[in-house]
């Protein structure tokens, strides 16, 4: 790894320019105190840093700079949403009890503004560039599209930002990814996020903070560069970044927490300085083409375990010991033999949701696919928006109901098959082709094999029951 | 939080690439309460589903140092995974890179994440390999660890600043409410960012 750039160079770069400013302090030899612009409560990881607030006598230092939603274990089945709060599940009402308790912001269960965390901060306005947002869910990279220097933090640092709205934090060195070329029709960020992983690994952002930059970057949606941001995290580093243009100031103009009239104006012209200087230099460089990624499938237990859809399952054989060790157990793991194409592979369930691919294009590329066709025999397909407000869209452009003349089950908002703590859960052996981040073992249900892929590749696999390549629908669309 | 000293153990290999936090503890037990709890939750997934786990073996039984794969500890950013491992007994883990939010989630809960180079990776791994009974000794102040039957002593790399806590048993939160005066400097000067200023007056 190369030695840290110089306090000039990394000054030139968008992550300086934020980290510069947020500095409270910072003493020889220590961490910095980090200013927290935002701080996102989820009810999957608040419980002990609030015990922890209370046995301090401890309170909200700044109201208008938390706020709190649920997620992770409330339920998708519409049945079990509109239940009794007081038989939702213990945490989702603890979480209720406790912001009433502190008088912190909520967007409860059937809020009208509820969603996935790291959906409903840019959905919302809350999430603006030039900010630290910190949340206790690793997904927080996702919000560095907005131009946010956003990562994920303990329970122990929820506690640290609730009470003083700051938190310790060394300085990270800088990587820059450039994407070069265009995407081909059919192929997404989610696939480039993938391939990064597939050529690099999923340790090599660790230390940094990754920035994303290059002509594919700019041409890609807010949606777009947020599952790739997202996906940073298990590239190793805890922020994925894209500088603010255009694109990012179309996206929040009349969102609800965004500014407007003069503050926006002033807000505009902040965040137009924030982007990295043509001559700034970083710690690191990687780049990867665009042109040359196919929609991508991981065929293991860790998200680097990945090939183009047309590709075979690698042989331990050719590999080094430790990750020797890792291939042969995930593959075991798995059900799954070296050389074996994974196009044609059967599945049981098919998801398309989670924080990396639960937004309004998401369900678009779907439903491109699954407009006028069905969901094959044997399959499941379970569709999870990401916020209540993706719902409603979904709704209105028709989107819900090619979804269920297709077959699909439509669920209500929430984390759901991702990290499968709602009631929605896989079964052992059970194949699960989902457009979620984590192909861990048992992370969708103990004994369950995920499959990782885009929500068109999804949708394709859906329809014809097996691994499919999304790129004849889009031909035929 | 208790002030650690040097400790010594024998060596549990769990010499596997990118042992995620998942694994660790199950997000289905992040929200267990007792140590009890945190213990019967450490790696029940994988436990359940082999009876040779590593942990689970006779002979690894009261070790309290793991000697990992490299990128352990990455995924999820529960903080209970961390804590699941010192309530099975673990106070120490040997790799060659941790996940960023389990390394410092780790240093705030009295486990050590230990990053070693390659070269002492393997050094580490062949004298384990040949010796498993072999005593492995950590000693945080004075900032090594060593394997006195092979003449191995590594120079740790922990953060000075999270070492010194450690040892000393202080605590963070406290060091940043002796700060309240520059937060309170901060919030009402220039750097501030537009939008936050506009909420902290109440726009």
């Amino acid at each position: 790894m190369s030695a840290p750039t110089t306090d000039e160079a990394y000054r030139r770069t968008l992550y300086g320019k934020i980290w510069d400013r947020h500095v409270v302090l910072q003493e020889p030899g220590l961490p910095a105190i980090l200013y927290a612009d935002v701080h996102l409560v989820h009810e999957g990881t608040f419980l002990q840093a609030f015990e922890l607030l209370r046995e301090r006598n401890l309170n909200v230092r700044r109201h208008p700079l938390t706020v709190s939603t649920t997620d992770h274990f409330v339920p998708s089945r519409r049945d079990l949403r509109f239940q009794d709060p007081a038989t939702m599940p213990y945490v989702v009402k603890s979480l209720m009890d406790t912001a009433e308790e502190f008088g912190m912001t909520l967007y409860g269960p059937n809020d009208r503004r509820q969603g996935i965390v790291h959906v409903i901060g840019p959905e919302l306005g809350l999430t603006q560039p030039g900010m630290v947002l910190v949340c206790a869910d690793s997904h927080t990279s996702t919000h560095g599209a907005m131009g946010t220097l956003a990562f994920g933090i303990g329970t122990t640092e929820i506690a640290h930002t609730v009470a003083t709205q700051t938190l310790l934090q060394r300085r990270q060195k800088t990587m820059r990814v450039t994407v070069d070329g265009r995407l081909a029709p059919g192929v997404f960020s989610k696939d480039v996020a993938l391939a990064l992983m597939a050529e690099y690994g999923t340790a090599f952002g660790r230390g940094h903070v990754i920035e994303f930059a290059g002509p594919a970057v700019r041409a890609m949606s807010i949606e777009a560069r947020m599952s790739l941001c997202n996906m940073s995290i298990e590239m190793g580093s805890r922020s994925g970044l894209v500088a603010p243009d255009e694109v990012t100031f179309d996206y929040l103009h009349g969102r609800e927490f965004a500014p407007a009239g003069e503050d926006w104006d002033r807000a505009v012209e902040y965040w137009s300085a924030l982007p990295s200087e043509p001559d700034a230099v970083f710690d690191t460089e990687l780049a990867i083409d665009a042109s040359t990624v196919a929609p991508m499938i991981t065929y293991g237990t860790s998200p680097g375990m990945a090939v183009g859809i047309d590709g075979t399952v690698p042989d331990p054989a050719d590999l080094a010991d430790e990750e020797a060790a890792a291939l042969t157990t995930a593959l075991e793991y798995m059900g799954l033999r070296p050389g074996t194409r994974l196009a044609g592979k059967k599945v049981d369930t098919v998801f398309i949701g989670s924080c990396t691919n639960s937004r309004i294009e998401d369900l678009r590329a779907a439903a491109t696919v699954l407009r006028g066709r069905s969901v094959a025999a044997g399959t499941a397909l379970k569709i999870v928006p990401g916020s209540q407000e993706v719902k409603r869209m979904a709704e209105a452009e028709g989107l819900a109901e090619v979804f269920v003349q297709a077959g699909a089950q439509w669920g209500e908002p929430s984390c759901s098959l991702c990290v499968a703590v709602n009631g929605d859960v896989g079964g052992s052996g059970e194949y699960i082709a989902s457009t979620s981040n984590r192909n861990f073992q048992s992370r969708q249900g103990p004994g369950a094999r995920t499959l990782l892929m885009s929500p068109m590749t999804a949708a394709a696999t859906a329809v014809q029951g097996s691994v499919a390549d999304p790129r004849p629908f889009v031909t035929s669309a | 939080m208790d002030k650690i000293r040097a400790f010594s153990s024998t060596l549990i290999p769990m010499l596997i690439a990118n042992v995620d936090t998942d694994q660790i503890i199950p997000a289905q037990f992040v929200s267990s309460r007792t140590t009890e709890e945190f213990a019967h939750a450490l790696f029940r997934n994988r436990r359940d589903r082999d009876p040779e786990f590593i942990l689970d073996q006779p002979a690894m039984q009261g070790r309290s140092i793991i000697l990992a794969g490299p990128n352990f500890g990455c995924g999820s950013s529960r903080e209970a995974a961390p804590w699941a491992l010192v309530a099975g007994g673990i106070r120490a883990v040997i790799s060659t890179g941790f996940g960023d939010i389990f390394n410092n989630n780790s240093l705030k809960n009295g486990l050590l994440p230990i990053v070693v180079s390659e070269t002492e990776h393997e050094r580490l791994r062949s004298v384990a390999a040949a010796d498993p009974d072999v005593e492995v000794t950590v000693d945080l102040p004075g900032n090594t660890l060593s394997v006195p039957a092979h003449g191995i002593t590594i120079e740790l790399r922990i953060d000075p600043f999270y070492r010194h806590l450690l040892i000393s048993g202080m605590d963070e939160l406290d060091y940043l409410l002796s700060h309240v005066a520059e937060i309170e400097q901060y919030e009402a000067g220039d750097a501030i960012h537009p939008t936050t200023r506009a909420k902290l007056a109440g726009r």
